[in-house]
């Protein structure tokens, strides 16, 4: 700890001595007001919400106990857009995987690298917003990608990609990891490339191949990335939001949880649902953060 | 099998290249053909001219400029709070000993695990209590109060300041006030870069907040003046698509500019 005690008279001459215990907590202040007021007073209002049939306008919130939550994991119709996570949880393989792929390749030395590298992150810096537009041309009847099929001569495989509920899922999911894939990547590559590239050359020079280099190598330096990105994709994929909303605003089936929770309280004015439904995706979000951290220890996350 | 292995990474690289640009070349094309055109020709067709008669339309007509300076108040506003506010927290937990500061940490890194969109529900009647609703405060003190991660990547960075010269500088006499602003504050540039970077493109794409709190048309930032065009402009795909160009353009030529800052910004905020 620094002593700043022993000139403390020295300083007074010039200014008003504040206790040193006072002053972590002026420079906290604003910092913890805004934490307060903006995460754990809407948490605990959520909760509080969640025990109530309120409406989100009027003066009283009459109690109805568990009631929310039993509607919650009894009536079907809420219940079913758990499965709608499943789509793009499993999209966060295929791209978790892509995002492998190319790290891999493209930590090699390779033509037109930063290019490569510059189209397959490029997407993920885009507004949400052009891209969902974007994609609904992509998928439009008649859009790039049926005309794209046709010019490759498999116009028979032309679908209704947003009307068809039970391709709907995978149109938005493919959406999805069209979009998030380069940021993967990136960190992918970032992980590979901290490896000294002395450890290749001497692989090289024991005869390894490629796949040992991958295998024994590379493998091993970015499974605390890899590992963290597959838990992140589980919460992500319960919290998928944007591309469905703006698209298709949740029609054929493609509602997800966060959708329901959003039109349950802004549509619906059915607040007190609303917020059951969100405490039990914090308490999901929150159980699976706290197997990453067993699971996985990051002294990385250490605050302390 | 050197030769096939090359050619297999050239192939796949290039049609990764192909997919991921697909989409977006097709928009370009169609943000320049005129209505008709549009109507009488599919999307690989190339236009006939160059005019940017669409993107003016989608310009004027979709108040992109009135979007654009409000997402650019917002943008300024959020990252200059955010910078400071992260920068003084990080100096109190990390330059301090004092009681409860246990907590104080607990209660930053429990705030990290709770999903901004879960909460909007309760979030929603807080920012209407303090009279935020409908107007750019919301957006900003919502960006300012629920960003944990830029408060991680100071912590970070400020631990590997020496406090030697923290402590150097109370010799001279320096106040904290002082030090922090004059010592510490200069030094965490590399953790700024960062924080801009990421907050800054957040703040470009942000679409939820602005929706749900700024609904007002003349509060229209540029995700929601672009998410307007379904209605007035539903079957004019060409405007639409200027419009997006519009958004992506800028987004381009920034990442065009500062790449290398952009991969290192988004690869350190991430693994926190």
């Amino acid at each position: 700890m620094p002593t700043s005690l022993k000139t403390a008279p020295r300083s007074a001459k010039r200014r008003i001595s504040v206790p040193r215990s006072i002053v972590p907590w002026l420079f906290l202040a604003v910092p913890l007001a805004l934490l307060i007021t903006f995460t754990f007073i809407p948490v605990a209002n959520m909760f509080w919400y969640s025990f109530t049939s309120w409406n989100g306008i009027s003066k009283d919130k009459d109690v109805v106990g568990l009631s929310n939550y039993i509607d919650l994991f009894t009536r079907p119709e809420l219940f079913r857009v758990f499965f709608v996570s499943l789509y793009y949880f499993a999209a966060s393989f295929v791209q978790m995987a892509l995002a492998l792929y190319f790290a891999t390749i493209l930590s090699f030395s390779t033509r037109f690298r930063n290019l490569f590298k510059g189209i397959l992150f490029f997407p993920y810096l885009i507004n949400g917003v052009a891209i969902g537009f974007t994609f609904l041309y992509f998928f439009r009847p008649g859009g790039t990608l049926d005309a794209g099929l046709e010019l490759l001569g498999l116009g028979d495989h032309q679908q209704f990609w947003l009307g068809n509920p039970d391709i709907i899922n995978f149109s938005l999911a493919g959406t999805s990891v069209w979009r998030y894939m380069g940021l993967n990547f990136v960190l992918f590559l970032g992980a590979i490339q901290s490896v000294s590239p002395s450890l290749y050359e001497a692989a090289e020079l024991d005869g390894a191949g490629r796949w040992a280099q991958f295998r024994y190598i590379i493998l091993p330096s970015i499974k605390p990335i890899v590992s963290l990105s597959f838990i992140l994709a589980i919460s992500g994929s319960l919290a998928v939001f944007e591309i469905p909303y703006i698209m298709t605003g949740g029609a054929n089936g493609s509602k997800t949880f966060v959708i329901q929770t959003i039109d349950m309280a802004f549509e619906y004015r059915k607040v007190g649902l609303a917020s059951a439904m969100a405490v039990v995706l914090l308490f999901i979000v929150l159980l699976i953060t706290w197997i990453q951290r067993r699971i996985v220890p990051d002294e990385k996350v250490n605050l302390t | 099998m050197r030769y096939v292995y090359d050619t297999a990474k050239y192939v796949t690289l290039v049609v990764a290249s192909i997919v991921t640009l697909m989409p977006l070349v097709t928009i370009v094309m169609a943000s320049f053909k005129t209505a008709r055109e549009f109507q009488t020709t599919g999307p690989f067709t190339l236009p006939e001219n160059f005019d940017f008669e669409n993107y003016v339309t989608a310009f004027t007509s979709g108040r992109m400029a009135q979007g654009f300076m409000n997402t650019m108040i917002i943008l300024l506003v959020s990252i200059t709070g955010t910078v400071i506010i992260g920068a003084m927290t990080a100096y109190a937990l990390d330059r301090f000993d004092f009681r409860l500061k246990k907590v104080v940490v607990g209660a930053f890194l429990l705030a990290v695990l709770v999903p901004a969109v879960t909460t909007q529900v309760a979030t929603f009647q807080v920012v209407n209590y303090l009279g935020l609703y409908n107007s750019r405060w919301a957006a900003i003190v919502l960006f300012l109060g629920t960003d944990i991660v830029s408060i991680y990547i100071f912590l970070q960075f400020i631990r590997a300041i020496p406090r030697e010269l923290d402590e150097a500088a109370t010799l001279e006499g320096a106040g904290h006030l002082r030090i922090f602003w004059q010592i510490i504050f200069p030094l965490l540039k590399p953790a700024i870069a960062t924080v801009v970077i990421i907050k800054g493109f957040a703040a470009y794409n942000e679409f939820y907040i602005p929706f749900l709190y700024m609904p007002s048309s003349d509060l229209g930032v540029i995700s929601t003046s672009l998410f307007r065009f379904t209605g007035p402009f539903g079957a004019h795909w060409e405007v639409i698509a200027a419009g997006v160009m519009i958004v992506i353009v800028p987004t381009l030529l920034i990442f065009l500019l500062l790449q290398r800052y952009i991969y290192n910004g988004f690869t350190q905020g991430a693994a926190k």
